[in-house]
């Protein structure tokens, strides 16, 4: 322990996510559904990651294996030096309660709250005290550029309003991964560049890694620093992105 | 999860879809109403029952009677009792030996004989009791008009409402309302009423009988009472009216005019018992044909009962009966407890069907909770909690519903029984125990209700519940 120490910390925080041979199998009666197949990949602390493929490639089953939404039938899921695949059922609830943040295409809002309710209910699961939530739903909805209709409903707001609402959700807990399934694929093309950007900032300012499944080729280019292509559940490409960096730079986006 | 969290969280849950879960709120309700509604008439009877029974005077009473009047209460003891010839006398030492008794408060002759008494100048034939001064405290004297009797020996007397109406003429005609005791007593409270009757004087049984008749008593007739008989009359008080009957468990001989006890010793009044005397060997000092004997507490009436019998006199208490009727009244409420919760039963699969009604239409949002961090546990407790809501709901409604049900049985059947021309009951009656015992019985049958959907809603796999529909 005391020699390995300096050596695995290292490796620890460079690593937030390391699959090892990760395997997702259904049994659909007679047939077995290989969704993930054998997928190994790293990603250091602090990339932001695009997991491409077609329909039924396996990048949203490879994306829930690391929320913790569902767990693998073999292999391993190691995420800020957890293996997943170990955890109980309550230890995997606080993995995505406190570790991940996610953010779904189809915004998966709760229709009954209102904004600021939605935004504050992970801090409830969290046990945080009713007075600090207030102004810690309204920290991070400022972040997002929410800043009004905090009462209205998600039913009330525009596609834009309601995932910026679910970002803020997703960052109330200040998590080390933004996982995002998807996230532009409801919105108009100008929104859906608004929202790329506010992940784009929050990986910059914050440090935080993010892993975005997307169809769209165009937009991991635009945005990712790492483009992993995924076919039948096994990974067929994983290329580093240079148009990324000329991307990020603050004199571009003004 | 906190728990005002958790409350919050579900009472919003609970008006989001508020028509289905009101409805099921009131089927818990109704089902807490019928079993409050149920127990309390169940208490409520007993009560009445053994309020009746404790006035009566006698719940806590043994009556003791000599074997050799050859007159038994219990017809079973007839093969076991010793001969009656052998029996000891009721006699006064006897009573004093029975007031000696551990637990007796009191042993007091059971005097009483029928005579007439003059009132305006009419005659009235009725049954006269001598009342100990403890009477004062029997709650059957607590709607008495006038007072009770001044002294122990006081020529005072208390008459029954009936034997009132008698005197004044008012007897009521079957069907027709009674005249209340205090238009009754008015006329007559401190009037005096003459009372006619026969002394025994007791003759020495050495003294030769002055009718000549000496020659038919047999030689071996010492031992046997002697006596003559005289004819009095006595000027009394009238000081009470009394509207209940103290004496209601005597049945057809119950006296409806009462006299102080030691008044009615001194008298020497003759009683049944004195012809036998004149045949069979007698005590010097009075004897009686009952003993009434007054126990500390009705739960020590039976050693006192079984000291008695040991002593060589048969006895009768009321606890054979306060026993069956108590059994009668746990059965009773057993039975409307059951079919009160049967309706709270069905009312809990109301609450099942709704739970899991929830869980499918809610199916999505239990998945993004789960996606943002809810635990299983956290799942669970929330569909416990709104279950739980609707049980508290459901019971303090139940409970005002089942009171208001109570109120109407105790209406409708009291303007029945006016009608009737009894006089009103309580027959229905909410203590505070039941109300708390009736919610905290729909929070456990709703929450028991709510575990298999809480299960079921815990154990959601949140990727499926999240997939496109």
């Amino acid at each position: 322990m005391m020699t390995a120490s300096p050596h695995s910390n290292g490796s620890a925080s460079s690593n937030a996510i390391r699959t090892e041979n990760v395997c997702r199998h259904y049994v659909m009666g007679e047939s077995t559904i290989r969704a993930v197949d054998g997928i190994s990949v790293d990603v250091p602390s602090g990339e932001f990651v695009a997991l491409l493929g077609t329909s039924g490639s396996g990048k949203s089953s490879l994306l829930n294996l690391i929320a913790g939404l569902d767990r693998p039938t073999s292999g391993a899921v190691i995420v800020e030096g957890k293996n997943l695949a170990a955890m109980s059922r309550q230890a995997l609830a606080q993995h995505r309660l406190r570790t991940v943040g996610m953010v779904f295409q189809s915004f998966n809002l709760i229709p009954s709250m209102t904004v600021i309710e939605n935004v504050e209910l992970p801090l409830r699961f969290a046990e945080v005290e009713r007075s600090q939530r207030d102004t810690l739903a309204r920290e991070a909805l400022d972040r997002v550029g929410l800043g009004r209709r905090l009462q209205h409903r998600p039913s009330e707001l525009s596609g834009g309003e309601q995932q910026r609402t679910a970002l803020a959700r997703a960052l109330i807990n200040k998590p080390k991964l933004l996982l995002a399934d998807e996230p532009t694929g409801n919105l108009d093309s100008r929104t859906g560049t608004e929202i790329m950007n506010l992940i784009r900032e929050v990986n910059e300012s914050l440090g935080m890694t993010v892993v975005m499944v997307t169809h769209e080729r165009a937009l991991a280019g635009q945005y990712a620093q790492r483009m992993i292509f995924l076919a039948d559940g096994k990974l067929v490409d994983d290329q580093p992105n240079p148009a990324s960096a000329a991307a990020s730079l603050p004199g571009d986006r003004a | 999860m906190k728990a005002h969290d958790l409350a919050e969280l579900a009472i919003r849950n609970l008006r989001e879809s508020v028509l289905r879960n009101s409805l099921t709120t009131v089927g818990i309700s109704v089902g807490v109403a019928s079993l409050v509604a149920m127990l309390s008439l169940g208490i409520g009877l007993q009560q009445m029952a053994t309020r009746r029974l404790v006035k009566s005077g006698l719940f806590d009473t043994v009556m003791v009677t000599s074997r050799r009047d050859l007159r038994n209460f219990n017809r079973n003891e007839d093969g076991a009792s010793p001969d009656p010839a052998q029996s000891p006398v009721l006699d006064e030492p006897a009573r004093q030996k029975i007031e000696r008794l551990p637990n007796v408060v009191e042993a007091y002759p059971d005097l009483r004989f029928i005579t007439s008494f003059t009132f305006d100048d009419k005659p009235h034939l009725t049954m006269v009791a001598g009342i100990p001064s403890s009477y004062k405290t029997n709650d059957a004297f607590d709607g008495m008009q006038g007072s009770f009797f001044s002294s122990d020996m006081a020529p005072e007397i208390i008459l029954q409402k009936t034997f009132a109406a008698e005197l004044l003429g008012k007897t009521p005609k079957p069907g027709s309302e009674e005249a209340p005791v205090a238009e009754l007593a008015k006329p007559l409270l401190g009037k005096e009423i003459s009372m006619r009757y026969a002394e025994r004087v007791d003759v020495p049984a050495s003294q030769s009988n002055p009718n000549g008749n000496a020659s038919n008593t047999p030689p071996d007739s010492i031992d046997a009472a002697t006596y003559s008989i005289q004819s009095h009359e006595l000027k009394l008080k009238i000081v009470g009216v009394t509207d209940l009957d103290p004496d209601s468990m005597r049945g057809a001989a119950r006296a409806r005019v009462l006299l102080p006890l030691k008044l009615v010793q001194s008298l020497h009044v003759v009683q049944p018992n004195a012809l036998r005397d004149t045949t069979q060997a007698a005590s010097k000092t009075p004897t009686y044909s009952t003993v009434s004997v007054r126990v500390k507490d009705p739960a020590r009436i039976q050693g006192v009962e079984d000291a008695v019998k040991k002593m060589g006199f048969n006895t009768f208490s009321m606890l054979d009966a306060t026993r069956s009727l108590r059994r009668f009244f746990a059965v009773l409420d057993i039975f409307l407890g059951i079919f009160g919760s049967l309706a709270l039963a069905v009312a809990s699969i109301g609450i099942i069907n709704t739970l899991v009604m929830a869980i499918l239409e809610r199916r999505r949002e239990i998945g993004i909770m789960k996606a943002i961090g809810a635990s299983d546990v956290d799942v669970q407790k929330l569909f416990f909690a709104e279950a739980g809501v609707m049980g508290l709901l459901g019971g303090a409604l139940g409970v005002a519903l089942g009171w208001m049900i109570g109120r109407l049985i105790n209406l409708g059947t009291n303007v029945y029984l006016r009608s009737q021309d009894l006089t009103p009951e309580q027959i229905w009656f909410v203590p505070w125990w039941l109300v708390g015992f009736a919610i905290l019985f729909a929070i456990i049958v709703s929450l028991l209700s709510g575990l298999y959907p809480a299960a079921r809603a815990a154990r959601l796999d949140p990727v499926q519940a999240l997939r496109y529909e």
